[in-house]
């Protein structure tokens, strides 16, 4: 048991330091994010009537969007100089190690644009109780997008043309998310309250966590036959 | 003395081929016997709705291909799940064999639905439930298929595809219980266990012909599809090159 946990433990502290050797990495992601909201209002028209209503689903979109290309950096520098390849001959079970990449994954890539979200909703003329239920909806919501991503970008390793392909294979299962968490803001601006939405959110959340790791495994001990 | 059945004798490709062959042409019979009566019935004899007019005749079409589509991808999944644990070459062939039929169902179901929608809705489309699962249905009939010509080499392709489609089965019960759980546009069900049948019986048969037609036709084709599929990855074994020698080409 308590070596499950270290080698959690290690692997997120591993793949964090990692990160934050090479911020500019990071930084990129965040600010894919930060351009793709801002240039709606200059497609769309400033009209903040409008802007307040798409600003839920632009801000989810977005967001899909970031954390799909940040799906690449989840296991290829590993895979390109073979710590994959020892992390699978490790004694500990693979969906523990894969957990503990995915959750470091989120740290970096997802867990930045929750906090920045309400900045976004601010310049969409979001109402504060709008924007809590934002940054709350993309809390819940974005580690189900990188455990989703773990799987494709898992299934995709060493692919040709394994970055458009991995938006093919993951966009279609990131809907349902994209649904609900854009669904419970629009639901809480009028005023039926977000509940419903960002319950089945985290149901999202806990059947992710127990499945996708597994599946993700699969797909890795496949990828590096 | 007892004759030992050998369950696995048409899981080699070797042994299937054959037999594949020799089943196309029954299937076909059985597909021109259902279509003809089946066309039959949904032009001529099921009669005009009292709502709908002759409009909901697209029905004969689009909810057999409703099924289908989802039918399809569920024994796809299967065989994909079957190639995965038992790592037999026939499964994984059968399940690529299978998705473009699934996907051509998708598209036919979304396709008639939308020419069904625009008189009786006003809409080519609405982003209802039942819809927008469809098409992620298409969609993952189409990550799948891409995934698999992605990859080189065609062990690494099944498996990884197999994976694919088993994460993808979830959207199954989403769409198939879609207009229980939501109350949006697309009508519910018309033919349920528990109250019976709610139309025509001539329309009822009219949708079952059509059905089994589409089952039919989806059985020709994989096998049709499958044997090339043999015949390309088994490329190298001796007895492809037994079959393909011209003196036995017919």
């Amino acid at each position: 048991m308590t070596s499950l946990t270290a080698a959690f433990r290690c692997i997120v502290a591993r793949d964090i330091t990692l990160a934050l050797r090479r911020r500019a990495d990071v930084l990129t992601t965040l600010f894919f994010f930060v351009i793709v909201v801002s240039l709606f209002p200059l497609g769309v028209g400033p009209e903040m009537a409008t802007l307040r209503i798409i600003a839920p689903g632009v801000v989810w979109v977005a967001a899909l969007l970031a954390s799909m290309l940040a799906l690449e950096r989840m296991f290829y520098s590993d895979y390109r100089d073979g710590t994959l390849e020892q992390m699978l001959l490790t004694p500990q079970p693979l969906p523990v190690l894969v957990l503990g990449k995915v959750f470091a994954h989120w740290l970096v890539s997802g867990l930045p644009l929750v906090l920045i979200a309400p900045l976004l909703g601010v310049q969409y003329d979001l109402p504060p109780e709008g924007l809590m239920v934002l940054a709350l909806s993309l809390l819940v919501g974005t580690p189900v997008l990188s455990l989703i991503g773990a799987i494709g970008a898992a299934l995709t390793l060493g692919v040709r043309g394994g970055g458009v392909l991995v938006s093919l294979l993951v966009l279609p299962l990131y809907i349902p998310v994209l649904i609900f968490g854009a669904g419970a803001v629009d639901a809480s601006m009028s005023g039926l309250g977000a509940q419903a939405h960002l319950s089945l959110l985290g149901a999202f959340l806990l059947g992710a966590l127990i499945l996708a790791p597994w599946a993700a495994s699969a797909a890795l001990r496949i990828s590096m036959e | 003395m007892t004759r030992k059945i050998n369950w696995f004798k048409y899981s080699s490709p070797q042994a299937f081929y054959p037999l594949a062959g020799k089943m196309i042409p029954w299937f076909t019979v059985a597909a021109l016997l259902f279509t003809l009566p089946g066309l039959y019935f949904s032009f001529f004899v099921a009669p005009a709705d009292y709502q709908q007019g002759e409009a909901y005749r697209i029905m004969f079409i689009h909810v057999p291909a409703a099924w289908m589509s989802m039918f399809i991808y569920m024994v796809m999944a299967g065989y994909a799940g079957m190639g995965l644990v038992l790592n037999s070459r026939l499964s994984s062939m059968m399940a690529s064999a299978l998705a473009p039929t699934g996907a051509m169902f998708t598209f036919l179901a979304l396709w008639t639905g939308s020419l069904w929608g625009k008189p009786m809705w006003g809409a080519w489309w609405v982003w209802d439930a039942r819809l927008t699962s469809e098409l992620i249905l298409l969609f993952l009939y189409i990550g799948f298929m891409s995934l698999s010509a992605a990859i080189d080499e065609p062990r690494r392709a099944a498996r990884a595809s197999a994976v694919l489609a088993l994460v993808g089965v979830v959207n199954i019960p989403i769409i198939y219980f879609s207009v229980k759980w939501w109350n949006t546009l697309h009508q519910g069900s018309s033919i349920t266990a528990s109250k019976g049948l709610t139309m025509e019986a001539s329309m009822f048969i009219a949708m079952i012909l059509m059905a089994m037609a589409f089952w039919m036709y989806t059985i020709v084709v994989a096998l049709m599809r499958v044997r090339c599929e043999i015949l390309e990855r088994e490329r190298h074994a001796e007895w492809v090159a037994e079959v393909l020698r011209p003196s036995r080409a017919r």
